[in-house]
């Protein structure tokens, strides 16, 4: 079963992140680089990317004839998505756990920064017969 | 471009190969990557250069030639006196022509070690595939929509548990045989289901698992044939199959067995089907299987959705609930007894099964309830229904369904003002 663990921050986490100090930012880079080794080792790494700076993101509706009407981002956004894992276990408790795993991640002088992680189901295209 | 042909020629012998070179390396991690490599020379150069006149012989030398080059290269790196490196040498071509029952041995052999209890169900099904089925990684990669990297990885880390379990390479005793083989059926059992997916024609070509389960379960069969289980397990793959195609329209929308055209069900598989779980009921030992292929015949056998004979699918699933303590078993007896005694009885067993627990929360038992409250006329607790089922499934071609059905009955009734 394939999950995808979605890393949301805050505006007030990603500005405080920015300004870690460069041994606190090569720790959890460190981190994050054994977490995807271990799972690709370990045979249930699907995908992983991280997204780029939330100022950056646009919201896009259709305007008339479809054409696209882009807006930044609404200043009272306060939660943002910024990178997902998708992985591929046996059983709902291990995608957790790797969840948990990611959110031990070291911030500021290595103390964990517990952001949370969103863990929801990746829908097949399996089936049974249906009555 | 490997012809059919030559494709089945080489996924028939893999397991013979193989069994062979462990054989005689005592080494199934590296015969494995040999025996690979060796299926791989033979997809590039049998199309080229004509298939050869003794296949078997052949991959079996080229694969033996992998393993002693591994062997020597191992040495060298070792350092080891020039003396041991010439010994290598002497491995030669092999002679040995297996009989019929050691091949037969082998592919057993090959797939109590595949399914082996240390492993998960994952990593018994992917290396299941590569040693016995003799697909790549990549096509299994594909199979299961993950990177080749990682199937590499899931496969590599099997094939380091098995080696570390120091399970030797012969066949289990008469006491451990039975517990193994309800692994492998169920490893078996799962390759099938996971290619059980609703098509609606833009998915990428990939492997057809359920096509390739029936192979391997056939191939067990053959091997087994007093196992009467597994006979079961091929029956209830063969009449389950035979419906593949009248499953799903052409844009991909799941259509429910009582619906079904049932010109397209295809007789080869039905007959074949229910001559196994006939002859197997036939012998007496009853088991899960063998149930469930009976019921699948059942269903297969009624010409019109009307004639389907629900006393005896009742009757059979009475057993089947005597035999294991599996909720979604009591679940389709429920229906089962809706069936034939009208929807009050299956609602009212079903409300039992809520109680249980175990099925509380799972979309089955919401769409069931949906579908007999529908059959009973009671639309509205048949639309909540099928609305709770459509939010707990985690099948999106199921999710559509569920939406549907709710969508259809909505429109059957007056909205409500809100």
């Amino acid at each position: 079963m394939k999950y995808i663990l979605l890393m949301n921050g805050s505006k007030a986490g990603v500005n405080s992140y920015r300004a870690w100090s460069k041994n606190d930012i090569q720790a959890h880079f460190d981190f994050l680089k054994r977490l995807n080794k271990d799972l690709t080792e370990s045979g249930e790494l699907v995908a992983n990317e991280g997204l780029g700076a939330p100022e950056q993101a646009k919201v896009v509706r259709a305007g008339n004839n479809g054409t696209p009407i882009t807006d930044g981002i609404f200043p009272e956004t306060k939660e943002f998505l910024l990178g997902y894992w998708m992985v591929d276990v046996d059983r709902p408790e291990r995608a957790y756990e790797i969840a948990a795993r990611l959110s031990s991640g070291p911030g500021p002088g290595g103390v964990p920064t517990n952001m949370s992680i969103e863990v929801r189901q990746i829908m097949t295209r399996r089936t049974e017969e249906v009555s | 471009m490997l012809s059919a042909d030559t494709e089945h020629l080489l996924r028939e012998l893999a397991p013979q190969v193989l069994g062979t070179v462990v054989r005689r390396f005592h080494d199934f991690a590296s015969a494995e990557d040999a025996v690979q490599e060796a299926l791989l020379a033979a997809a590039l150069q049998w199309p080229r250069e004509g298939v050869p006149d003794n296949p078997r012989g052949w991959l079996i030398q080229v694969a033996i030639r992998r393993m002693t080059d591994q062997v020597r290269s191992d040495v060298a790196r070792r350092r080891r006196e020039e003396a041991a490196a010439s010994e290598m040498e002497s491995v030669a071509i092999p002679a040995v022509e297996l009989g019929a029952s050691e091949e037969k041995d082998d592919t057993l052999i090959l797939l109590f070690m595949c399914c082996h209890p240390s492993l998960s169900p994952s990593s018994a099904i992917a290396l299941t595939l590569r040693a016995i089925g003799g697909l790549t990684t990549a096509e299994i990669a594909s199979a299961f929509f993950v990177p080749e990297a990682t199937m590499a990885q899931r496969i590599s880390r099997a094939k380091q548990s098995i080696k570390a379990s120091g399970v030797p390479f012969r066949l289990p005793s008469r006491e451990q045989r039975s517990d193994l083989l309800r692994i492998v059926m169920h490893v078996l059992y799962l390759i099938f289901n996971e290619g059980y997916t609703s098509s609606s024609g833009e998915q990428i070509q990939r492997p057809e698992l359920s096509k390739e389960a029936i192979r391997l379960t056939r191939m067990l069969h053959k091997s087994l044939l007093d196992e009467i289980e597994v006979a079961g397990l091929l029956a209830l793959m063969l009449l389950t199959d035979a419906r593949r195609n009248a499953r799903t329209s052409s844009d991909g929308e799941l259509i429910p067995l009582s619906r079904q055209d049932r010109t397209l069900w295809d007789r080869a598989e039905i007959s074949e089907g229910v001559a196994l779980v006939t002859s197997a009921l036939a012998k007496g030992v009853i088991g899960p299987y063998q149930l469930q292929a009976a019921i699948a015949a059942v269903h297969d056998e009624a010409a019109r959705s009307e004639d389907t004979d629900w006393p005896q699918i009742l009757a059979l699933y009475d057993l089947l609930k005597r035999m294991s303590d599996n909720p979604m078993v009591a679940l389709n007896y429920a229906v089962a007894a809706a069936m034939v005694f009208g929807p009050a009885k299956g609602l009212a067993l079903i409300e039992e099964l809520a109680s249980d627990g175990r099925l509380a929360s799972h979309h089955r038992l919401d769409a069931a309830r949906a579908h007999l409250e529908e059959m009973a006329g009671n639309f509205e607790a048949a639309t909540r229904h099928y609305r709770i089922a459509a939010n707990r499934t985690t099948s999106i071609p199921e999710r559509d369904y569920l939406l549907a059905q709710a969508a259809r009955l909505s429109e059957k009734q007056p909205q409500p003002s809100s």
